[in-house]
């Protein structure tokens, strides 16, 4: 193939005891955009690595041809004077510095030994023109959302004269509209002939940008797709995925809905960091007995603020409104109280704010409800691994034991460990905040039939998520949030896409 | 029945893994073996002497009392660089209310270690509810209490102290029975040999319980063989231990003390919810709070403790020296903060056990005595705790990336 950029072929790695890639074969062509798809797990990841040089040429076997030559990478420098630059999922922009020195890094603006900053800020004035990025370049890179930082870090690349663009999971962290904005991006990149690698889990993303998409599973190459081909469809690929088909991508699921179990009125945050600015303004949420109900809204909407300063007041400030628990008002101090009454919060970013790491499942499964384990202070930790063991076989946690540490489980079984430390506090309602969020396909249907089984119990689901389809797919009822505000409810009857994305963006008076 | 529940062993653990994991928890212990052995012929044999022993755990006592109290605020992710100044500040109260005051030595020990757990209230209200890093705020308490031991003590040392302190710092317990002889090892103490061999007891029964009930449970545990090796061999240590102690006198008072401490420290934060809490705080500060954990007062009441278990340290320095002085206890925090490191805490907190910093502890003590044994100069001896020091917490680095790799 002549129009070949990047061949690699036949690429093997393995750690102990594990092989990650088998004989991998992937061929991107000059000027396309190529997405990569797989579960967690299937070696996207690792493959991106070893053709960025993160793992040196010598620790894989095979062969990547690179513009017709042999690439021997020894690390990220030497890719990246080939014109090869990734984006990992992780942003690594350093906060204090500004946009045109996290631009520049490594890569100085330099005169005579000295920073040419004249130079280096209308550099980056240039190069943030291309990515449609309108800021000053002096504004520290910690005071940019995280849309805004993901278009630094493409300027950045760009600076490099980069030809062939690798992004892992671009668009895990924005909203529609960022995500939007940087897919036209990528198609303007394209035009102007850089080739990009795009890394997704959002396939909807994939079929309206992807020119070829290859798929991954369990380490080994199972097609590439034309994308523009006929019969290609977000199906088709999740059947390559999963190697089965995926008839529904949601359990099937009948409600039985009971009485209400919890009422906010007049519910009103206001930021702890910008003075003055409200977060939340005056909402008002029912929740009933085995129901599952979404809250949608755009990121910066205020869903995760709602549901954490209810959650004990864990965010914001000036808190005003009522919260009602079976039709008495109860007030919610501390998180302590919130778990007492029956209330459980499963945050959205679980590695930072959901599990101790470097601690076992047992102990994580037990950490909100210790004093169920205890008699005066004293832990039962025969107990402990007793309950942690049924959790581990209900939830189907694929672990070693429950003396596995969390930090080495895959993220769809670390958010079961979330969901069983929850579920252990026995509460009457579960605020689950992106609870599939970075997880792969065949887990997330996985937590939903947990979602479903948790509310035929008789527990009220509050799920908040990003992803239109999946509140779509299990909400019975969906709450729109739009700059803080309610802006409406809808009925899974009445729900589509576009009406929620109506109530989503819609700007009250 | 216990045959029955054996096959609960997980047959997906691999042996080179199992092997990695102990040597990363056990290494420890088998480099203090090392270092003994290494010492022992070093000395030709007086490293294990009985007075020797005797003197390795009097001199080295109130480090390792602040290192139990250093290893909880490690582990929830702070930092105590007050100690050795608050060990001096207590003992210079403590000589104060006794030789100065006459006051009755058990009410001036409670006043004391009344002294130490406001010292350590008022370095946890800055850090838990203030939220100044914990380096801050004891860096100023390092001097702060520096210069009220100055103050306290008028810039000279106060003593002689009541014979009864002296006795608990340095003496040992009367002979309540009478010497018995052991054949070619001559005399020793009836009382503590008795002693010894209940703590055994104890011992052997405590695990054995807790093997029973774990196997009730279901749970994974030794095998028989493994189970009894492990339990015997702890049990002949501390009973060489024991003998050679009851050879030379009786016990020493402070290893009493430093045994029910560690005891009831190990339970503390092994066995109990405050306990867990702490190692939440350190592991994941928020997911802890998240979790329902009342993260400052967790922070706030690990320093009060360490304050008292200084001023603890600072009784039995003083009384050891039988004077309380304006420069006691420079740089025991340094000490103290190496033994848990050494001991296997990790710098980013949450990991970390009190036998461990005890260990840690032990292993600087057997190394600068047994150094000092064989005439080396001072710099010698620092420059290898310096080593050993950096040797102990790269070995733990390198077996957690090792770990992480073999995923």
């Amino acid at each position: 193939m002549s129009d070949a950029i990047l061949q690699m072929s036949g690429i093997t790695k393995t750690f102990p005891g594990v092989t990650a890639l088998s004989d991998v074969n992937l061929t991107v062509r000059r000027g396309e955009i190529h997405a990569i798809c797989g579960e967690n797990g299937a070696g996207k990841s690792t493959l991106m690595k070893v053709l960025s040089g993160v793992y040196p040429h010598g620790t894989y076997s095979g062969e990547i041809l690179f513009e017709g030559e042999p690439c021997t990478f020894g690390g990220i420098r030497d890719s990246e004077r080939r014109g090869i630059v990734i984006i990992h999922q992780e942003l690594a922009l350093i906060p204090h510095l500004s946009i045109a020195e996290n631009i520049f890094l490594g890569n100085e603006r330099v005169h005579r030994g000295l920073i040419d900053w004249n130079r280096t800020n209308a550099d980056a004035t240039a190069l943030l023109a291309r990515v449609g990025l309108h800021e000053n370049p002096v504004t520290p890179s910690m005071d940019l959302g995280v849309g805004k930082q993901q278009l630094v870090e493409i300027a950045k690349a760009l600076s490099k004269q980069v030809r062939l663009l690798i992004l892992d999971e671009p668009t895990a962290a924005l909203n529609d509209e960022d995500s939007a904005h940087l897919l036209d991006l990528l198609r303007g990149l394209r035009d102007e002939g850089i080739t990009c690698v795009i890394i997704s889990h959002k396939l909807n993303e994939i079929e309206a940008i992807a020119d070829s998409t290859t798929i991954l599973r369990d380490g080994r190459t199972i097609e590439t797709l034309d994308m523009h081909g006929a019969g290609v469809s977000e199906d088709r690929i999740i059947s390559g995925m999963v190697g089965r088909d995926l008839e529904h991508r949601f359990p099937p699921h009948e409600s039985k809905i009971g009485d209400e179990v919890l009422r906010i009125e007049d519910w009103t945050v206001h930021s702890p960091t910008q003075h003055g600015r409200v977060v939340v303004s005056n909402a008002n949420l029912t929740l009933r007995r085995g129901e599952i109900v979404g809250l949608a809204g755009l990121m910066g909407a205020g869903r995760t603020e709602l549901a954490m300063s209810v959650f004990g007041r864990s965010y914001g400030i000036d808190i005003s409104g009522r919260v009602y628990k079976d039709g008495q008002q109860i007030e919610l101090r501390t998180v302590g109280e919130a778990i007492r009454h029956g209330i459980a919060y499963a945050t959205e970013d679980r590695k930072r704010y959901g599990l101790n790491l470097i601690e076992d499942i047992k102990r994580n499964i037990s950490g909100a409800a210790l004093n169920k384990l205890s008699r005066r202070g004293w832990v039962d930790d025969n107990r402990e691994y007793q309950v942690a063991e049924s959790y581990r076989g209900s939830l189907n946690i694929k672990a070693r034991g429950v003396g596995a540490v969390t930090g080495t489980l895959s993220g769809g079984n670390q958010q079961k460990v979330v969901l069983a430390k929850w579920i252990f506090t026995d509460p009457d309602v579960l605020i689950l905040d992106e609870p599939t969020r970075g997880i792969d396909v065949g887990a997330k249907y996985e937590i939903y039939t947990i979602i479903n089984q948790l509310a035929d119990q008789g527990k009220a689901i509050l799920v908040i998520s990003s992803e239109l389809p999946e509140l779509l797919g299990i909400c019975d009822r969906i709450y729109a949030l739009s700059a803080g505000r309610v802006t409406g409810e809808v009925d899974r009857d009445s729900a589509t896409p576009e009406r929620l994305m109506q109530l989503m963006t819609r700007v009250k008076e | 029945m216990t045959a029955l529940l054996e096959p609960t062993l997980e047959p997906t653990v691999t042996p080179p893994t199992r092997f990695s994991v102990n040597l990363r928890q056990s290494g420890i212990y088998i480099a203090f073996a090392a270092i003994i052995v290494l010492f022992e012929i070093l000395t030709s044999g007086s490293l294990l002497e009985p007075q020797n022993i005797s003197n390795i755990i009097v001199q080295n006592s109130y480090i390792l009392i602040l290192a139990i109290g250093m290893i909880l605020i490690i582990i929830a992710g702070h930092i105590d660089l007050s100690a050795g100044s608050v060990v001096a500040v207590t003992g210079a109260v403590s000589a104060v209310l006794m030789v100065n005051l006459d006051v009755p030595w058990p009410l001036a020990i409670a006043a004391t270690l009344v002294v130490g757990g406001l010292i350590g209230a008022w370095q946890g209200f800055w850090i838990a509810y203030f939220g100044i890093p914990a380096f801050i705020v004891t860096l100023a308490g390092m001097l702060i209490f520096r210069a009220l031991t100055m103050t306290v003590l008028g810039n000279q040392g106060i003593g002689p102290f009541p014979d009864d302190v002296r006795t608990l710092a340095n003496g040992f317990t009367p002979g309540f029975l009478k010497n018995v002889g052991l054949g070619a090892l001559g005399g020793a103490d009836l009382f503590t040999l008795v002693v010894g061999l209940a703590v055994v007891a104890g011992i052997v029964g405590v695990q054995w319980r807790a093997r029973a009930a774990r196997l009730g449970y279901g749970q994974v545990v030794d095998t028989m063989p493994v189970f009894v090796a492990k339990v015997a061999g702890a049990s002949l240590v501390l009973m060489y231990i024991i003998v050679q102690l009851a050879r030379f006198k009786n016990l020493p008072w402070v290893l009493v003390l430093l045994a029910v401490l560690v005891l009831a420290y190990t339970l503390l934060s092994q066995r109990t919810v405050f306990g867990r809490h702490i190692y939440a705080v350190g592991g994941n500060l928020q997911a802890a709070g998240l979790s329902g954990v009342k993260v400052k007062s967790v922070t706030f009441w690990i320093f009060v403790n360490m304050g008292i278990l200084a001023s603890v340290a600072g009784v039995i320095f003083a009384g050891r020296l039988n004077q309380a002085g304006p420069t006691a206890g420079g740089s025991f925090e340094l000490d103290a903060i190496a033994a848990a490191f050494i001991g296997g805490a990790a710098v980013q907190g949450g990991v970390g056990k009190v036998v461990g910093a005890i260990t840690g502890g032990l292993i600087m003590a057997v190394i600068n005595n047994g150094m000092s044994l064989i005439g080396s100069p001072s710099e010698r001896v620092m420059l290898v705790k310096g080593l050993v020091l950096l040797a102990a917490v790269a070995f733990d680095v390198w077996a957690k990336r090792r770990a992480g790799r073999s995923r």
